[in-house]
């Protein structure tokens, strides 16, 4: 009985920020749009207006998926690791390379370069907790470093061994074989969607099914108790550091291989920070973290739908995002509501004992 | 005795998820009396405490100082209406002076500058005009902590303090220090003081205090003159039965040694030896007792003991192996289980379910050959183990943080106890919590016996060693200065000479340890 009732509470908590993110927005809207009924209707409804415009929002959300998994993975050990970013980058690159430079068959150059882009994530997840093992520097400030480090080392191998002389800041063309290919006709909606989902299953058994699972939780919520329990500490968070690292290579790869024909990255690519939203917006559950990153890139959709046909700029979206953050990241955010029930519960049972008592 | 100077009605405090610490308390204290509160752990002394010196939010109920209601917004509006707390542990800064403890925050200074001559001056003034001796010039983290005492309450004092509350100030002394303490609290009763002495040791209550009011699951059961109540029908108020600690062992055989510690050494991070060339054993199927004033070494041999800690140089022998060159991991699977100091901070993840904390140690039984956990069997083990152990929950789910203190060292005690380890080692298997409780785990570690299990046991309850064990050792300054092998005939006050390190065994008696 209790439990269901603070569950209630936290989808309360989201849907009310979610909700006051939205007034906000509405009100920012009818004050600088021309015409804030057409500009309101576009911004909620403009994902549904067109085919395209729909999957647009599934084809987006599979990076952000990819992402937030990552970050569910990385940072429930108690590390809070960006290297997430340079991750997906380096795969990209990874993922590039191997789609313009080897000839293999179609299903295999596909499964290839998905397992080499993980592998490459995955040895970059490693980087900042070693440096923190060994030199003792932060892991937040080594991986947010790396992005830098990662996008110029990176886009340069690009340029160096596939740039395209003709246009000059892209690669030449991947090969045929490479692609993951289109899902649905008349939208840019690859099979990285049925990769995404896979992924978001296995992430689930990992992180709420296995043993690896439950002792990194452990360690997240006490390292102490985790060392004094008997659990491999070091080899839990050194682990997790992969797996996460290696899920936003996974995605890296996936989003090279379903988006593009040829490299594009040429401003440095970052998911880090939807991941941090998605994943809280998740409550850190992997089950919740797709439905999450639907709504960010419905409103994303949305708000571009919206730009396109009026006065109101795209950006609204980072007001709304910024005040959801806010408010489901502040413990006092309708805390007092929590706070009054679980007194009244409290005493009621008090009263009921005391009554018991008497008689 | 002086007229009432502070009073509280139907006090309710209630803790964020619903956890009902205090439900309409009502008690009074008089000028310059000593007023006991005494109750089992988790019966709401703290947060009664904390709640009048403006550390807790008051949920319900009103508080009167003087006759006239008060509400505190923080502590420094109790200090401001002369309200003083010594908290249970000691908020002092180590590397600072006492002098600059006496007066952080409220310094002397002249310009920008400190003005130390100024704040030792006053140091030694008040220290002499409450005949409360400390050195104004040590470090905090060098003097003993009979002086750390001595030093909160000349805090308080010093930020003029009438009424001060102490939280379980005998629990980390030894005896002739609390002996010491309790003459100092004495004296400032006389001097007009009010205190508020909160203990569960019921001889100190007798001893010391004028009234007492009996707190029992957040509610006061009633206040009653000091005089008019013996010890044995206060421990009935708190617990509704008597408590005893002493119990039928059953005749066992001890045998040979299984485990031995041999000369270890260990220097801890600021220089002080804290082991120095330690050696003893345990035999098989013995209840081991350590006894020793904190801070001389058992933590740290408990520590090294069960791999949380590495040594500087030593060995312990168990089974054939050095257990100083494994790891936590490999020793639990050797066959030692560990009950360990802090339930909190090493025994318990607080914000996770009784569930995850119970099978956090034995997740290796239930992963099968694809390394996922049989969810299945670990809520079977878990109800097996909260219903042997009798730990009160409201379900597997509930996170530990929210039941008691003798609850979560229940569900503490029930873990180690199924790990089917051969050596149990107990760091303080009772500290704090309530004598229900306590007796409970006395009881299990009794059944533990007479299953042919090995245990070593710190405590700092006297009583309890003398209980349980079928050896004393004392340690002191990282070494075993005594051995007790007539654990019934032997007193709390032969066990506090050799504490203080006033007294030691022979060399030849000692090797035998």
């Amino acid at each position: 009985m209790k439990k269901k009732k603070k569950d209630w509470y936290g989808v309360i908590r989201v849907l009310a920020a979610v909700a006051l993110a939205f007034i906000i927005a509405t009100i920012i809207i009818a004050i600088v749009a021309e015409d804030p009924a057409t500009a309101l209707h576009k911004f909620f409804l403009g994902p549904f207006s067109t085919k395209r415009n729909f999957f647009n929002v599934i084809e987006s959300m599979i990076p952000l998926v990819f992402a937030a998994l990552a970050i569910n993975i990385m940072h429930k050990s108690g590390l809070f690791s960006m290297a997430a970013d340079s991750a997906f980058y380096m795969a990209g690159v990874t993922a590039a390379s191997i789609a313009i430079g080897c000839k293999l068959p179609a299903g295999v150059h596909q499964v290839v370069i998905i397992l080499a882009g993980a592998l490459v994530g995955g040895l970059i997840g490693l980087i900042p907790v070693l440096i923190k093992k060994f030199c003792g520097a932060n892991e937040l400030v080594v991986s947010l470093m790396m992005g830098y480090l990662f996008f110029n080392f990176g886009y340069w191998l690009i340029r160096e061994f596939f740039i395209d002389i003709a246009n000059g800041s892209y690669s030449v063309k991947f090969e045929k074989t490479a692609s993951l290919g289109k899902m649905i006709q008349g939208t840019n909606t690859h099979y990285g969607v049925l990769i995404m989902i896979v992924a978001v299953i296995l992430v689930w058994i990992l992180m709420d099914k296995s043993k690896f699972g439950r002792e990194l939780k452990i360690t997240g919520a006490n390292r102490r108790f985790a060392k004094y329990a008997g659990i491999n500490v070091g080899g839990v968070i050194v682990g997790s550091q992969f797996v996460g690292g290696a899920v936003a290579g996974a995605g890296g790869a996936v989003e090279m291989i379903g988006m593009y024909s040829k490299f594009e990255w040429i401003i440095s690519v970052s998911y880090v920070w939807d991941g941090i939203l998605i994943n809280l917006l998740a409550s850190t559950k992997p089950l919740f973290i797709p439905l999450a990153a639907f709504f960010i890139s419905y409103i994303r959709v949305g708000a571009t739908v919206m730009s396109r046909g009026g006065d109101v700029d795209a950006e609204i979206v980072s007001v709304i995002q910024g005040i959801i953050i806010l408010l489901v990241a502040s413990e006092r955010f309708l805390y007092t509501m929590k706070k009054r029930q679980e007194e009244k519960e409290a005493l009621e049972n008090q009263l009921i004992e005391d009554k018991k008592a008497e008689e | 005795m002086g007229k009432e100077i502070l009073r509280v009605e139907n006090l309710t405090k209630i803790y964020p998820g619903g956890t009902v610490a205090n439900y309409k308390i009502n008690f009074s204290a008089d000028e310059g009396e000593i007023h006991a509160l005494v109750g089992e752990n988790g019966a709401g002394k703290s947060t009664l405490m904390k709640m009048l010196f403006g550390i807790e939010e008051v949920t319900d109920g009103k508080i009167f100082l003087r006759g006239e209601e008060i509400h505190f917004a923080n502590s420094t509006d109790a200090i401001a209406h002369g309200i003083g707390m010594v908290q249970q542990h000691m908020m002092l800064v180590p590397s600072l002076t006492v002098a600059e403890n006496l007066v952080l925050g409220i310094e002397h200074t002249t310009g920008l500058f400190v003005d130390k001559k100024q704040n030792v001056k006053d140091t030694e003034e008040i220290s002499e005009k409450y005949n409360l001796k400390v050195d104004a010039d040590k470090l905090v983290r060098d003097i003993s902590i009979g002086m750390k005492q001595k030093l909160e309450i000349l805090k308080t004092m010093y930020r003029g303090a009438k009424i001060i509350i102490l939280d379980e100030p005998t629990a980390v002394l030894a005896p002739q220090e609390t002996e010491e303490l309790f003459e100092q609290l004495l004296n400032l009763k006389k001097d007009g003081y009010t205190i508020l002495f909160i203990s569960h040791k019921l001889n100190e209550v007798k001893y010391l205090c004028d009234r007492l009011t009996v707190l029992k699951d957040g509610k006061s059961i009633g206040t009653y003159n000091v005089s008019d109540v013996t010890v044995e029908e206060i421990s009935n108020l708190m617990v509704g039965r008597d408590i005893t600690l002493s119990y039928d062992k059953d005749e066992t055989e001890i045998g040979d040694k299984i485990l031995t510690v041999d000369h270890l050494n260990f220097v801890d991070k600021f220089g002080t030896k804290k082991l120095d060339d330690l050696s003893f054993s345990l035999r098989s199927g013995e209840v081991l007792g350590i006894a020793g004033i904190e801070g001389n070494g058992q933590k740290e041999a408990m520590e090294i003991l069960t791999g949380n800690m590495k040594c500087d140089s030593g060995s312990i022998q168990f089974k054939g192996k050095d257990l100083t060159k494994l790891t936590i991991g490999k020793i639990r699977d050797t066959g030692i289980a560990h009950v360990p100091e802090d339930r909190n901070l090493d025994g318990s993840a607080p914000q996770m379910s009784v569930r995850d904390n119970i099978s956090a140690a034995s997740l290796k039984k239930f992963t099968n050959k694809f390394k996922l956990l049989d969810q299945k069997k670990i809520d079977e083990y878990c109800e097996e183990s909260v219903e042997k152990f009798k730990v009160k929950t409201s379900g597997l789910n509930s996170m530990i943080k929210s039941l008691s203190g003798g609850n979560v060292q229940k569900a503490i005690v029930a873990r180690e106890f199924t790990q089917d380890a051969d050596v149990i080692v107990l760091n303080q298997p009772t500290r704090g919590v309530d004598v229900g409780a306590m007796e409970f785990i006395h009881k299990k570690i009794l059944e533990m016996r007479s299953q042919k299990k090995s245990m070593v046991m710190v405590s700092a309850d006297l009583a309890e060693l003398q209980a349980l064990s079928d050896r004393i050792i004392v340690f002191y300054k990282g070494k075993v200065v005594g051995v007790i092998d007539d654990v019934k005939q032997t007193t709390d006050k032969e066990l506090g000479l050799y504490m203080l390190g006033l007294k030691q065994d022979s060399k030849e008696k000692l090797m035998e340890a």
